[in-house]
């Protein structure tokens, strides 16, 4: 492989331009917390459909039920944080709009870690004395050694692709993973086909810029088939240490979803015509990098 | 103790539940659970361990509400990547938290109420982490609304494990399911009732066992030497009000009444 087959410089409407009608997508971040906003408003933008959303929802997940874009959803929860239940989600789900399946946060992880190693599914004992199994149809094993123990068999959560934001990134994948806490984007990464990454900072050769860093590399660039710089693409979730959340978008927002109550109707101000135009509306990246990080 | 408030006297009890529990990650989710467990580390448990509210463990709890951001200082690392590998499946967690509903058998819900799986009439939160919480480590709970639309006789979704029979897997391992103690606005109860039925322990000053089994939607058992639930201590309240430097706390509680109910 030559070094320009490295480059995996990609925009933002070619990352789309490779997911397809009906695809199961992996979405990074946790709630209202490090989720690639940017490519999430382009996916908006495109007419891709019918998708099996697999994420730790917040107003990713939100917006593309809203807009008719997810089938099937695979959540343990869809929050805003602040805003205990993401509005536009629950509207969906009350409608009976979408296909689901519930999982516990746990389990959720342990799926995309069964997807990441290639096993058809790992065990556990989450799910036993609760709904979840029989709603979710998750199957039991019976451990083959001398315990017997029956467990659930969490099947993979394999991903055709998964959207990650980190904070930097070189052209060949070399991510650099900050803040307190990355929660499974590693597992996203390492779960799907293709794992494309959104960045606050893109580099030409990481090792020449931040060669300090390398240890906040959280999964390697054999899981990273494509990069694009989008600064401020987290908005309107939190990058710490780049910026916090924007309550007050999130407030708008949710607000929207009573009154007008109807995406389409909202669906500009919330995505607008292109990201620069996106950007523009909320006071450009400057603004963004303004926000200063959630107190908890 | 007319200046003695309700909802303070709720933090001691649901301190109560930390008491002893070692080297655990004590959790605390809203404002009562969450000052409770700060209590307890800074009185009578200093070994527990717990998180800022986000990914770092701290030995100092840190307040509630607005602070600078930096006051916080990490001692230990527990960020979510890391949280069922160290503290949930590991068993080395308490957690108090407040469900939407519980049952008779303890079993909580907080995903959706009336309609289906598929059409659910109302949407809530979704099961976040209580399968695996209460199949691996203990938990405990505070309702700051004691009424028999939270205390029902069957939860709609079965979103946390109980002690019903009839969910029980055969062959599945439960020991670890261990849930301690409720605390309400009326009382306090645990699972120590025949076939771990639920029994209330103590009662809030001038709260009777009538009132509370009027406001639970199932039977309840009382314990033979069920006593009036302690009021705070001075220390207790000072270390609370340094939690609390905003008084969040005062508005969990509808109209945050005095310790002592009204005749």
């Amino acid at each position: 492989m030559t070094a320009a087959m490295l480059d995996k410089r990609m925009s933002a409407a070619e990352i789309v331009g490779q997911l397809s009608d009906g695809m199961t997508l992996g979405i990074g971040g946790w709630g209202p917390r490090r989720k690639p906003m940017a490519l999430v408003r382009e996916i908006l933008r495109s007419d891709v459909k019918d998708l099996t959303v697999v994420a730790y929802g917040g107003a990713d997940v939100g917006m593309l039920c809203a807009a008719g874009k997810v089938r099937k959803l695979v959540f343990a929860f869809v929050s805003l944080d602040a805003i205990p239940l993401e509005p536009w989600f629950r509207k969906s789900r009350e409608s009976g709009a979408l296909e689901v399946l519930e999982l516990d946060e746990g389990m959720f992880q342990w799926g995309l870690k069964a997807a990441a190693f290639g096993l058809p599914f790992l065990p556990t004992r989450v799910g036993l004395g609760t709904d979840l199994a029989e709603l979710g149809g998750l199957k039991t094993v019976q451990s083959p050694y001398d315990d017997g123990e029956t467990l659930i068999a969490m099947p993979a959560l394999k991903l055709d692709a998964a959207l990650i934001h980190v904070n930097r990134s070189d052209w060949r994948g070399n991510v650099q993973v900050f803040g307190p806490d990355a929660y499974y984007d590693e597992w996203f990464a390492k779960a799907a086909a293709k794992a494309y990454v959104s960045c606050e900072e893109l580099v030409d050769r990481m090792e020449d810029h931040y060669p300090g860093d390398a240890q906040y590399n959280l999964f390697e660039r054999c899981f990273v088939s494509g990069v694009v710089e989008m600064p401020g693409g987290a908005h309107p979730s939190s990058m710490p240490p780049h910026y916090g959340w924007d309550m007050k978008a999130f407030k708008t927002y949710a607000d929207s979803a009573r009154d007008p109550g109807d995406w389409a109707q909202v669906a500009d101000r919330f995505v607008g015509a292109s990201e620069a135009e996106y950007l523009e509306s909320i006071g450009g990246k400057e603004a963004v990098a303004a926000l200063p990080l959630p107190i908890f | 103790m007319s200046d003695i408030t309700l909802v303070d006297l709720c933090i001691v009890a649901c301190s109560e539940a930390f008491r002893g529990n070692g080297e655990i990650v004590a959790t605390g989710v809203g404002p009562v659970p969450r000052l409770a467990a700060g209590l307890a580390k800074l009185t009578h448990t200093p070994e527990l361990m717990m998180t800022d509210g986000e990914a770092y463990l701290v030995e100092q709890p840190v307040p509630l509400g607005p602070r600078k951001y930096d006051d916080r200082k990490p001692a230990g690392h527990l960020p979510f990547s890391r949280f069922f590998d160290s503290a949930v499946w590991s068993g080395r967690r308490h957690a108090m938290v407040t469900p939407t509903q519980l049952d008779r058998f303890g079993q909580i819900n907080l995903s959706y109420m009336g309609g289906t799986y598929d059409k659910p009439k109302t949407q809530m939160l979704g099961v976040r982490g209580f399968p695996g919480n209460t199949i691996y480590h203990p938990n405990s709970f505070f309702f700051p609304a004691h009424g028999p639309r939270v205390f029902v006789p069957q939860v709609d979704m079965i979103s946390g494990v109980g002690y019903n029979p009839a969910k029980r897997v055969p062959g599945g391992n439960y020991a670890a399911v261990d849930l301690r103690t409720i605390v309400t606005n009326l009382c306090v109860m645990d699972f120590g009732g025949p076939d771990n039925a639920i029994r209330v322990v103590s009662l809030h000053p001038g709260v009777t066992f009538d009132e509370v089994q009027a406001a639970t939607g199932f039977a309840l058992v009382c314990a033979d030497n069920v006593t009036e639930t302690p009021l705070p201590t001075s220390e207790a309240l000072e270390v609370i009000a340094s939690l609390d430097p905003h008084n969040i706390r005062a508005s969990v509680l509808k109209d945050n009444p005095p310790a002592r109910k009204a005749a």
